[in-house]
């Protein structure tokens, strides 16, 4: 039977007032927040705990049970912040989300706020992207104008404020900790954990830090229950996702569906591959995790299934490679963009992603021996697992994986062009 | 050029919306940048006198993140995605046709100040490959044909839209924009085919009468 798709967050992005408080609230928007307040803060927690709602930033992490690391009664301010940083390549699902429906963001905030006991939240905006930029920061505004933010929201005594942040471009950003030293304005470098933001986060206060999407899948949750949530995809993953399918198929686009879809279903409703050329390899989520191929089209997407492939599910925004696509090119540009982004702050990533484009660019250019696919391997293997953060595991990911399936075209592509030099 | 009183006062007002006021700083150089076209030496100071650090602490800020440009940016800034899923999809071929016809290489300006070149990362926008953006709007699904009547368009000073995104103003007023000012320009339509193509799926296979 085919994976149904479920559109939950994306139901009415074909209204042309889809991002104004008039079109959120036309669908039942807001309704859910005036559910969290009966529940109280620990009936969200278990709300959300219940629904098994794991992070869409990339790891998975189950966010019922993050929030509930946060210490109660500690005396200390709380904050909520929202990781809208999206630059992983690949990842193109929540600057969409806040272009069509930025007020399930801001209600997602207010209830998850109200949750951790955070009377201040921030949204960190990738700053090369204006457009969600405006869009959040009017729906922020419209919610002020409501007396759904500020003061004593709704007479419930609970008190919040929203500030739209932007970033200044460096993917570094996204990761969490180093996103809180961007927030404090500083270079965006990654922080040691522990402590972990939950005790010790921005101005070393409590902190919890979401994708957007998690964020404003929170909404839905609430207002329609834990079973609901949970009676879409697997116990392990359950829920819904948007999957944001790009790459040679027909009608490349964001797809919302429950996890457990596969990528033939996913590449049947994107109406099939675009030349009708055959796929050669794709990704489940973001550069940053392994390549599959033709032969794992069958594999549910969830983050157990995914694990078991040898891959992870990461941001859900599959990249789709047919035929006519040098693989070679594809790990370069990857690997050039991990060089760009490295940090700075630890050696292995800084020069280990230094030297493989400097190697690869060799490759591109002619120069290179057989042995240097060696090189390469034991630089990643050098990078990944001895980095301070996951960018240095990231970039060590493309090569190795793509060696596994395409040994024969790096060979090649190094003899061919030692030929022509 | 200097930074007005009146830029002072909204820069003090961005430190205003936050808990602590250093937080302000990435919005501010924005803000720097939207009246001088890029992050000077002035505004460096400026920012370093108004949170309270030294400006040795501002620049090593200001220099981590590749949004702040340390020379004067073109009238408009154009980007080109050239990592691997655009550069696959055409984008690499709209970067050469870029470059030439603007006789400018990565993050160079034109020599009337029109234009300011840059290879960009990827946009989160792959359902949209090859990407552009002008002043960081998107200029989506673009062909190398599109690429070039955009800055033809923006020569002769022509009014462009950008495919989600609102009508293209200059790199300053964009910055702006970022920076946290409201311009007014939010309720221009910027849904396409790509964002609705699950929606429209959907509501597809359920007319059809299951
Ligand atoms: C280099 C790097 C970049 C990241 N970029 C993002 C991002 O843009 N957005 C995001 O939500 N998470 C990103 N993450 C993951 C975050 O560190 C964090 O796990 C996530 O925001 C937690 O939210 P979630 O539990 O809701 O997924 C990134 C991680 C790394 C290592
Ligand atoms: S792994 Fe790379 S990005 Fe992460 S801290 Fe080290 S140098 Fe920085
Ligand atoms: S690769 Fe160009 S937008 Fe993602």
């Amino acid at each position: 039977m085919t994976t149904p798709l479920v559109p939950n967050l994306t139901l009415h992005w074909d209204d042309a007032d889809s991002h104004t408080l008039t079109g959120y609230q036309r669908h039942g928007g807001y309704s859910a927040l005036k559910k969290a307040f009966t529940a109280g803060a620990d009936g969200v927690i278990q709300i959300v705990k219940d629904s098994g709602l794991r992070g869409r930033g990339g790891a998975g992490f189950p966010t019922g049970m993050k929030w509930g690391f946060v210490p109660q009664n500690d005396g200390k301010p709380h904050y909520l912040v929202v990781n809208a940083d999206e630059s992983e390549p690949g990842a193109c699902k929540d600057i969409p989300l806040m272009i069509a429906n930025p007020h399930s963001l801001v209600e997602g905030v207010i209830i998850s706020s109200f949750a951790i006991r955070a009377n201040h939240a921030f949204i960190y905006i990738r700053g090369e992207t204006p457009h969600p930029i405006r869009r959040v920061r009017a729906a922020v505004a419209a919610a002020y104008q409501a007396g759904l933010l500020g003061k004593n929201i709704q007479g419930s005594g609970f008190d919040l404020d929203v500030v739209v942040h932007s970033g200044a471009g460096a993917y570094i950003c996204g990761e969490e900790t180093a996103l809180l030293d961007s927030l404090e304005g500083r270079r965006g470098q990654p922080r040691l954990k522990p402590p972990f933001p939950a005790v010790a986060g921005l101005y070393a206060s409590p902190t919890v830090i979401n994708n957007a999407e998690t964020i404003a899948s929170v909404p839905a949750i609430i207002n329609n229950g834990a079973d609901w949530y949970k009676s879409y995809g697997t116990e392990k993953s359950p829920g819904i996702k948007l999957f944001a399918v790009s790459g040679h198929v027909k009608r490349p686009g964001i797809y919302e569906a429950p996890l457990g879809i596969t990528m033939r279903e996913l590449i049947t409703y994107a109406g099939g591959m675009k030349s009708d050329l055959p796929l050669k390899f794709w990704i489940p989520g973001g550069s940053s995790v392994p390549m599959l191929t033709a032969d794992h089209l069958d594999i549910p997407l969830t983050y157990e299934d995914m694990a078991a492939a040898g891959t992870m599910l990461g941001t859900g925004t599959p990249m789709v490679f047919d035929t006519s696509t040098s693989v070679v090119k594809a790990v370069i540009r990857w690997i050039e963009f991990y060089k760009h982004e490295s940090c700075g702050k630890c050696t292995p990533c800084r020069e280990g992603t230094y030297w493989m484009v400097d190697i690869l660019k060799r490759m591109e250019k002619g120069k290179a021996q057989l042995s240097d696919m060696d090189l390469l391997v034991d630089i990643s293997a050098q990078i990944s697992g001895r980095s301070f953060c996951a960018l240095g595991d990231a970039a060590a990911t493309p090569f190795p994986a793509a060696l596994k399936y395409f040994k024969e075209e790096f060979e090649e592509v190094i003899k061919m062009a030692g030929a022509q030099a | 050029m200097t930074i007005s009183e009146q830029t002072k006062i909204e820069l003090r007002e961005l430190m205003s919306r936050y808990p602590q006021s250093r937080s302000a700083l990435l919005p501010m150089l924005h803000l720097v940048q939207s009246v001088e076209g890029y992050v000077s030496q002035e505004g460096i100071e400026v920012c370093a006198v108004e949170v309270g650090l030294s400006t040795a602490e501002v620049s090593a800020v200001a220099s981590f993140y590749t949004m702040f440009k340390r020379y004067p940016v073109g009238k408009h800034h154009i980007g080109v995605c050239t990592n691997s899923m655009c550069a696959l999809l055409g984008g690499d071929n709209i970067w050469r046709t870029l470059s030439k016809e603007l006789d400018a290489g990565h993050d160079e300006t034109t020599a009337d100040s029109m234009f300011t070149l840059e290879r960009i990362e990827c946009q989160a926008a792959c359902t949209h490959a090859p990407v552009m953006t002008v002043n960081w709007e998107f200029m989506d699904d673009m062909t190398e044909q599109k690429a070039a009547q955009v800055v033809s368009d923006l020569r002769a000073g022509k009014d462009l839209q950008a495919t989600r995104g609102a009508k293209v103003r200059t790199f300053k007023d964009v910055q702006r924009t970022i920076a946290g000012f409201d311009d007014g320009l939010v309720d221009e339509p910027s849904i396409d085919a790509s964002m609705l193509a699950g929606l429209n799926e959907f509501k597809n296979s359920t007319k059809g009468g299951k």
